[in-house]
C-alpha cells in the first residue's frame, strides 16, 4: 500500500453515505420527517425511574438478511450492523466487493450488553452460598454462554460489519466513550485527505435500553431519572437519558466519489478533537473555543450541532462556549435522542450532513430559548460533542462547492 | 547517513525507546535474558481459585500489584512501567511533556465480579432484584467504578501522567491491537501531524471470567499439569493458547527529528500492513486470502521483497487453527523460501499477551535486530509434519538478522503485520 509522496494537495472529502437507525426510526426521510414534526421517542416507563429513549421497532432482516447471524450478535451489534449497511446502500456501494475489499473501516465502539439474568442468578447463589472459592468458577463455567463473549467484545462490531457486508480493506476499533467516535473519523479523515486511503466506513452503535449500563452510570448519578427534559433544561435535574441509535457514513476522496459517480450528501472538512482534564473549572470552555478557532474562521449562516449530554458542569461549561458564538443556531441531538456515549458524534455529523443536503436545519426543540429558528441554507455546520467524563471534539460539515 | 525519506517519499519511523513487562518479569534487560534462555512464565494461577476451571494455568504478572485489584487497574499499571522504560531510554521531551499523542492498545473494560459482588452484598437482602442494585448504586459511594470501568480510563491516566498531546487513542483490534498502536504511530509521523508518538499496548485481564470466557470457546490449552510445556506453537501436541498478561511500549520518532536531538536509534518501523478476514468471527478463511494479503501488503509497505526477511516472529498462538493458517499463508508468500527462514514464537514462553501482544513482540523483534540473536520457539518437541517452518526449537540462535516481519492475528478477522529493520547503514 504505497503512498504518494505528501507534497501533494490535500484532498477535498466528501460525505457520501449515511446511515442512521435511532429511536425515531430507520433511515433519512423518516429521521427528516421526525425531525420537522419535532417528535420524540423516550420512554419513562419502562426502566423508570430512569427515562431512556427506545429503538424503534425495524425489520433487521432487510440489513442482516440471515438469522444465525443476527442470533450471533447482541443488541448493540444488530443495531450497529443494521446502520452500516443502510450507510453502505446509501453511498450506493453494497455488494461492490472491489470498493468493500479496500474500504477503511474505524469504528467506536465500547462493550457488549451483559446477560444480566445470568449475573444476577450468580450473584445471589454466590451470596447465599457465602462465597465458595469454587462456586464462581463452576457457575460461570456451566451459565456463560460461549458465543457471548463474541457478542460482548468491542471489535467485533466492525467483526459483524466484515462478515454481513464484505467491508475488508482495514478494520480499527476505537474505545473510549464520547471520543472515540470523535477520533475514529478525525483519523478516517486524515488518512483520505493525506492519500493513505480512498473511502472509509465510520461510526458506531449503541444499546441505551441495558440496565448493566443504567448500573455503571448510575455509580457516578448521570441517569436523567423521573421525567424527560431538553437537554438545555435540567440545569436543576441533570442527567443524560440512555438511547440506542446506530450511525454510520461512508466518506471518501472528492476524486473517488466522482470517479465512480456517487452523490455527494456534504463535505466533510475537518475534525479535531482534545481532552481537558477537567480539573478547574472552565476547562471545557476553554477546549471547545479552542477546537473551534482551530476550525477555521466561522462563516454567517452557520448553524452548530451539538451532543449535549444535559450533565452537569459539563453542559453548563458547553453553554457558556455557545454564548460566545451567539450568530450559529444550535441543536441538541441528546434532546432528540437521548445520549448514544460513542454514536452521538457520528449521529451530529449525519444529520449535519443531511441538512446541508436537504439546503435546511431542522427545526429547534428547546423550551429555554437556547435553540433558535433558522431561515435559509446553512453555509457550514458545526458538530460539537463534549463527552460526559473526558474528551471534546469538533467537526466542520459543508456544502460541496 | 540514511535518507530522511523512504522510497515513498514518507518520513522514516524510528523507535527510540522500548519498555517491557511480561510473566518474566519487567524491563528489556530480564525480558531479554530469559527469553534468549528459553524460559517459561506460565505458571499456575495463585491470583484466584481455580477449582472447577478447564485451564488452570496463565502467564501472570504477580510481581506487579494494585491495590484494589482489577483488570483494568493492573492493565494501567503495566502500561505505565512500560512507557516509564521507553520514556527514559528515549529521552525525548521531558518528565511529563511528551512531544506527540498516545496510541494505547487495551482490553475492552467493563466492571468485574468483586465490584458485582461488593454492590450486590450492600443490597442487604438475599433475594433482590436489578431494580435493587440500581437503587443502592447511586449517592456517590460507588462514583470511583464509573470512573474506574469507563473505557477511556487507561488512557486518560497515561496521557495525563506522560503529557502526551491531543485526544489519546485506545483502541482494539483483538490480538492485533498492539500492531495496530505501533501502526497508528507510524501512520500519523508518516502524515507529518507529529513528529513522535508514544504506542503503548497493555494487558492485565487474567481474572477468572476473562479466562471462563476463553476456556468456553475451546481457545485454550489444557495442559494443566505442566504450565512451562503447556504452550507448544507448531507442535503437532498443541492444544490451544495460554493466556497472559504483559505490556510493551515504543516511543516512535521520525528519523528527522530523533537525528536533530541526537537520540539514539533502536530500529525502524519500514512497514505497516493490514487486511481484514469476513469469513467468520472466530475463524481464518479456510483459503488464507486475508492473512497472505496482510502479508503482502506488509511488504509492499515497507517496500521489500521476501528474500529480504531475515526472520518472521510469529503470531503463532499454538491454537490448532492459527499455526496451521500461519504457516499456508506464509508459505504462500514466501514459496520456496519458507523453511530457510527462521520462525518463532514468542508466545511459548511469555503466552498471549492478548492486547499488547502484538506491541510486545515488535519488542522482541527489535531486541532480536540489536543482539542478533534469534529467541527460540520452547516446548517443541513433536514437531506437526504439516507445519515446515524452521522454529528455531528450543534454543535461540545467533544470526545476521536485518529484517524482521511480526505478525499478528486476531478474532473478528484483525490481521496486522509490521516490518522492522535495523538502523540504514
Amino acid at each position: 500500500m504505497s503512498e504518494p509522496k505528501p507534497t501533494r494537495e490535500p484532498v477535498e472529502v466528501w460525505i457520501t453515505g449515511i446511515g442512521i437507525a435511532t429511536s425515531l426510526g430507520e433511515g433519512l426521510d423518516a429521521h427528516w420527517e421526525a425531525l420537522n414534526d419535532k417528535r420524540i421517542n423516550v420512554d419513562e416507563q419502562r426502566f423508570a425511574p430512569y427515562v431512556v429513549h427506545p429503538w424503534a421497532p425495524i425489520k433487521l432482516d432487510a440489513q442482516i438478511p440471515k438469522k444465525g447471524d443476527q442470533r450471533q450478535m447482541e443488541a448493540w451489534q444488530r443495531i450497529g450492523t443494521y446502520a452500516a449497511g443502510l450507510a453502505l446502500d446509501s453511498a450506493g456501494v453494497k455488494g461492490n466487493q472491489e470498493i468493500l475489499g479496500r474500504m477503511d473501516m474505524i469504528i467506536a465502539a465500547g462493550g457488549g450488553e451483559r446477560d444480566v439474568p445470568v449475573d444476577l442468578a450468580i450473584l445471589q447463589a454466590y451470596l447465599k452460598t457465602n462465597a465458595s472459592p469454587a462456586f464462581l468458577n463452576e457457575r460461570l463455567m456451566n451459565d456463560l454462554r460461549p458465543t457471548l463473549f463474541l457478542a460482548q467484545l468491542s471489535n467485533l462490531l466492525a467483526g459483524n460489519i466484515a462478515i454481513v457486508h464484505g467491508v475488508s480493506g482495514s478494520s480499527r476499533t476505537f474505545m473510549g466513550e464520547e471520543a472515540a467516535s470523535v477520533d475514529a473519523a478525525r483519523i478516517a479523515l486524515a488518512r483520505i485527505t493525506s492519500g493513505q486511503s480512498d473511502i472509509a466506513l465510520i461510526g458506531a452503535a449503541h444499546n441505551g435500553e441495558r440496565t448493566d449500563l443504567l448500573i455503571l452510570y448510575e455509580f457516578d448519578d448521570f441517569n436523567l431519572k423521573e421525567k424527560f427534559a431538553p437537554v438545555w433544561a435540567r440545569t436543576d435535574n441533570s442527567g443524560f437519558a440512555l438511547g440506542s441509535a446506530g450511525a454510520f457514513l461512508v466518506i471518501e476522496s472528492r476524486k473517488h466519489a466522482e470517479a465512480r459517480g456517487a452523490k455527494p450528501y456534504a463535505r466533510l472538512t475537518k475534525v479535531v478533537s482534545d481532552r481537558a482534564q477537567r480539573k478547574q473549572p472552565g476547562e471545557v470552555t476553554r477546549t471547545l473555543e479552542g477546537l473551534w478557532s482551530k476550525l477555521g474562521p466561522p462563516a454567517d449562516n452557520g448553524a452548530l450541532i451539538t451532543g449535549a449530554t444535559g450533565i452537569e458542569p459539563v453542559t453548563s461549561e458547553e453553554r457558556a462556549f455557545l454564548r460566545q458564538h451567539p450568530g450559529y443556531a444550535v441543536r441538541s441531538t441528546g434532546t432528540l435522542f437521548g445520549h448514544t456515549l460513542e454514536t452521538q458524534f457520528p449521529l451530529g455529523l449525519a444529520l449535519a450532513a443531511l441538512s446541508i443536503s436537504r439546503e435546511k436545519l431542522f427545526p429547534p426543540n428547546d423550551p429555554t430559548g437556547l435553540e433558535v429558528e433558522m431561515s435559509g441554507p446553512p453555509s457550514q455546520i458545526v458538530v460539537v460533542g463534549a463527552g460526559h467524563w473526558r474528551g471534546e471534539g469538533m467537526a466542520l460539515v459543508e456544502p460541496i462547492k | 547517513m540514511a535518507a530522511s525519506h523512504d522510497q515513498f517519499g514518507r518520513p522514516v519511523v524510528v523507535v527510540t525507546g522500548m519498555g517491557i513487562v511480561t510473566s518474566l518479569g519487567a524491563g528489556k534487560q530480564d525480558n531479554w535474558a530469559k527469553l534468549t534462555a528459553g524460559e517459561s512464565g506460565i505458571r499456575t494461577i495463585s491470583r484466584f481459585p481455580i477449582d472447577g476451571l478447564k485451564t488452570t494455568m496463565a502467564g501472570t504478572v504477580d510481581f506487579v500489584s494494585v491495590d484494589p485489584p482489577s483488570s483494568t487497574a493492573l492493565t494501567e499499571k503495566l502500561g505505565d512501567m512500560a512507557a516509564e522504560e521507553a520514556l527514559a531510554q528515549s529521552g525525548i521531551g521531558s518528565k511529563g511533556d511528551f512531544p506527540g499523542p498516545l496510541f494505547l492498545a487495551v482490553a475492552p473494560v467493563e466492571v468485574e465480579w468483586p465490584q458485582r459482588i461488593e454492590v450486590g452484598r450492600a443490597v442487604g437482602k438475599t433475594d433482590f432484584s436489578v431494580d435493587d442494585v440500581l437503587r443502592i448504586s447511586g449517592g456517590g459511594k460507588y462514583a470511583h467504578y464509573h470512573h474506574r470501568f469507563m473505557f477511556g480510563s487507561v488512557a486518560g491516566y497515561l496521557a495525563e501522567k506522560f503529557g502526551t498531546k491531543g485526544s489519546p487513542i485506545s483502541l482494539s483490534t483483538a490480538c492485533a491491537s498492539g500492531a495496530t498502536a505501533i501502526q497508528l504511530g507510524v501512520e500519523a509521523i508518516r502524515r507529518g501531524e507529529t513528529d513522535a508518538a508514544l504506542c503503548v499496548a497493555t494487558d492485565g485481564s487474567v481474572n477468572i471470567e476473562a479466562l471462563v470466557r476463553f476456556s468456553l470457546l475451546s481457545a485454550l490449552s489444557t495442559q494443566n499439569d505442566t504450565p512451562q510445556a503447556a504452550s507448544k506453537p507448531f507442535s503437532k501436541n498443541r492444544d490451544g493458547f495460554v493466556m497472559a498478561e504483559g505490556a510493551g511500549a515504543l516511543v516512535l520518532e521520525s528519523y528527522q527529528a530523533a537525528v536533530a536531538r541526537g537520540a539514539t536509534i533502536l530500529g525502524i518501523v519500514a512497514g505497516c500492513g493490514e487486511l481484514t478476514d469476513s469469513f467468520h468471527r472466530t475463524r481464518s478463511s479456510p483459503d488464507g486470502k486475508p492473512i497472505i494479503g496482510c502479508v503482502r501488503n506488509v511488504l509492499a509497505d515497507a517496500g521489500m521483497t521476501p528474500e529480504q526477511i531475515d526472520y518472521i516472529n510469529a503470531h503463532g498462538t499454538a491454537t490448532p487453527e492459527n499455526d496451521k493458517m500461519e504457516y499456508l499463508s506464509i508459505s504462500a508468500v514466501f514459496g520456496d523460501l519458507t523453511p530457510k527462514i527462521p520462525v518463532s514464537s514468542n508466545k511459548s514462553m511469555v503466552g498471549h499477551t492478548i492486547s499488547a501482544a502484538g506491541a510486545v513482540e515488535a519488542i522482541f523483534s527489535l531486541l532480536t535486530l540489536e543482539h542478533q540473536r534469534i529467541p527460540p520457539t520452547i516446548n517443541y518437541e513433536l514437531p506437526d509434519p504439516a507445519i515446515l517452518f524452521d522454529v528455531v526449537p528450543n534454543k535461540a540462535r545467533d544470526a545476521r538478522v536485518t529484517a524482521v516481519m511480526s505478525n499478528s492475528f486476531g478474532f473478528g478477522g484483525q490481521n496486522a503485520s509490521l516490518v522492522l529493520t535495523r538502523e540504514p547503514a
